[in-house]
């Protein structure tokens, strides 16, 4: 049910981000969903790719400071007031979303949206249980 | 274990007495031989026959860096060059180095007081002493050298520098001591790692680190990355190089002052009045058996207090606290005297914060600004900016309930900020001299 997700610290300098492309890049990693969190300090780059291990290895091998976290990939009705039934659920349930950001690809005529909470299990389960449809994570790294 | 145990075991009143026999000859030198000391001597009034207790020596004038830089190069040197063996500069970061001069016989000493230092360190024969300090004008290298060899260690000079090449040697040769600066030793182990070396498996057993200040918590930084006892040695070019202050294995706790060739004193940097033993101030050493240069009351800089109580190991000389910074390090933030160790004591405090921090200091309009940088570790990130701000919040609320001042905290990636090979760089001023 789980996704692994990698977060980078990134400094607010230019180029870092497109330091993290290239190392990636020529590794063969493809980026799947990502999303940059940035204070004016610092930014927190969050990515889901196909080779999770091999893009923390490379990245650390870089001199970035990489983690690994665990999110959940939800699918979610691509219309109008769509969204809004996920989190409607999650608010009924009290499940706290620590942050989100929107995947690249459809998955057939539904969009998909990566969630962080402070309690995966409790989410994934006021989810499932109001039949949400939450995306496996071998779906997630080849789509 | 002791190098020297009647010397190092001497019952205070005979070691005060020998000091002061010792100082009444080194002051009657120097009044006949230094220009410098003849007249600070001539204008107020001091002769050796007047020093009949060791609570005469305060009323002599002090030395100071500065006096060294007026006599550049030889002018404090109280014998003939030709009877100097060797010559040591220390490193001149503004204007001239300061020179110093030793005899063969200011050679000897010295290798006695390093060979007391190994031993006090808990190195003896049969280990091989991998000596990273730097060979050169700077003391340290050839210093800790002679000392090795008179203690009849086997020593491997590699100097500074090379890191890579100094993990192979290590790991091939088999080191059991390693003596570099503190912040050094904490760089090898970061190479190492990045080598895929694992530095704690070698046999290293004691680390002798010295020439820049350090914290206690450091001390554990290195002894878990490094897998040994890390020891704290104390000297200053002017006054020996290496070997002037030790701690013993035993304690770990405090540097013993080899009393028999130094008289320390604690001073307050400011009236420059002798403290009561046991507070804390610049320490002032005077030698007392120096012959190619001799000086009287030199002013180190550096801030301590002596502990007088008796030590474990059973030496009777005096322990010097862990230096904890310099007096000429000293920053003034808007009026406020903050020295750098003060705030690497707050980021050791902080759990996973690295050991490598910067402290830039600035001036905006009138007001002087301290920004400190954190390189972020993994240990210590999070993916979620609030945990990252709360680390960093709370650096700056530390800094702010010590020290009372405010600073800006700058989370950076890790090896931003330049690693040295040799002694920290650890503050950026770039304010403007005022006048």
């Amino acid at each position: 049910m789980k996704v692994q997700q990698i977060s980078i610290f990134i400094e607010n300098k230019t180029g870092r981000l497109a330091e993290v492309s290239r190392v990636l890049g020529e590794q063969g990693v493809n980026i799947r969903a990502l999303s940059l969190a940035d204070t004016s300090d610092f930014g927190i780059l969050r990515l889901i790719v196909d080779q999770t291990e091999l893009a923390r290895e490379v990245l650390k091998k870089e001199g970035f400071t990489v983690s690994k976290t665990e999110v959940i990939a939800v699918e979610v009705p691509d219309r109008p007031l769509g969204l809004h039934s996920i989190l409607d659920i999650l608010d009924q349930g009290k499940v706290n979303v620590e942050y989100m950001y929107a995947f690249v690809e459809r998955c057939g005529e539904n969009a998909v949206i990566i969630f962080r909470f402070d309690n995966l299990e409790e989410a994934i389960r006021v989810l499932t249980a109001s039949n949400v449809h939450v995306l496996p994570g071998e779906r997630i790294y080849g789509m | 274990m002791m190098w020297n145990e009647e010397f190092e075991t001497l019952p205070r009143e005979a070691l005060e007495s020998l000091q002061l026999k010792r100082l009444q000859q080194t002051v009657a030198r120097v009044a006949e031989s230094v220009p410098l000391y003849r007249d600070k001597f001539k204008q107020s009034g001091i002769s050796a026959d007047k020093l009949t207790t060791l609570e005469h020596l305060r009323d002599l004038p002090f030395t100071v860096k500065q006096d060294m830089r007026d006599n550049y190069p030889y002018g404090l040197f109280a014998v003939p060059l030709e009877d100097i063996v060797r010559i040591h500069a220390s490193s001149g970061t503004t204007g001239k180095p300061t020179v110093v001069g030793y005899t063969r016989k200011d050679i000897d000493n010295w290798s006695e007081l390093m060979a007391r230092s190994f031993v006090a360190a808990g190195t003896h024969k049969g280990d091989v002493i991998h000596n990273a300090y730097g060979y050169g004008l700077f003391t340290g290298g050839l210093g800790a050298h002679y000392g090795a060899e008179r203690v009849g260690a086997s020593v491997i000079p590699m100097s500074g520098g090379n890191s890579k090449k100094q993990l192979m040697i290590m790991q091939d040769f088999g080191s059991t001591v390693l003596t570099c600066t503190p912040s050094y030793s904490l760089y090898l182990a970061e190479i190492a790692a990045e080598e895929g070396m694992d530095i704690r498996s070698l046999k290293l057993r004691v680390g002798i680190f010295g020439a820049e200040p350090w914290s206690e918590q450091m001390r554990g930084e290195i002894e878990d990355a490094l897998n040994l006892k890390a020891i704290d040695i104390y000297g200053l070019s002017e006054i020996l190089g290496p070997g002037v202050g030790i701690e013993c294995i035993e304690a770990q706790k405090g540097l013993h002052i080899w009393e028999d060739h130094f008289i320390p004193e604690i001073i307050d940097p400011v009236t420059c009045e002798v403290l009561p033993l046991g507070e804390q101030g610049e320490l002032v050493i005077t030698t007392i058996t120096k012959e190619g240069i001799p000086l009287i009351r030199y002013r180190t800089r550096d801030i301590t207090r002596v502990i007088a109580e008796p030590c474990v190991c059973g030496r009777t000389h005096r322990r010097l606290e862990r230096m904890s910074g310099r007096s000429d390090d000293m920053m003034i933030i808007r009026g406020v005297n903050v020295f750098p160790s003060q705030i690497e004591a707050v980021l050791f405090n902080i759990e996973g914060v690295e050991p490598h921090y910067q402290l830039i200091i600035d001036r905006e309009g009138i007001l002087d600004t301290l920004e400190v940088q954190v390189e972020v570790h993994e240990r210590i990130f999070s993916d979620e900016v609030k945990n990252l701000q709360q680390l960093a919040n709370r650096i700056r609320k530390e800094i702010k309930d010590l020290l009372g001042v405010t600073c800006q905290v700058h989370l950076v990636e890790p090896k931003t900020i330049a690693r040295s090979e040799g002694k920290a760089k650890r503050v950026i001023d770039n304010r403007k001299p005022s006048n």
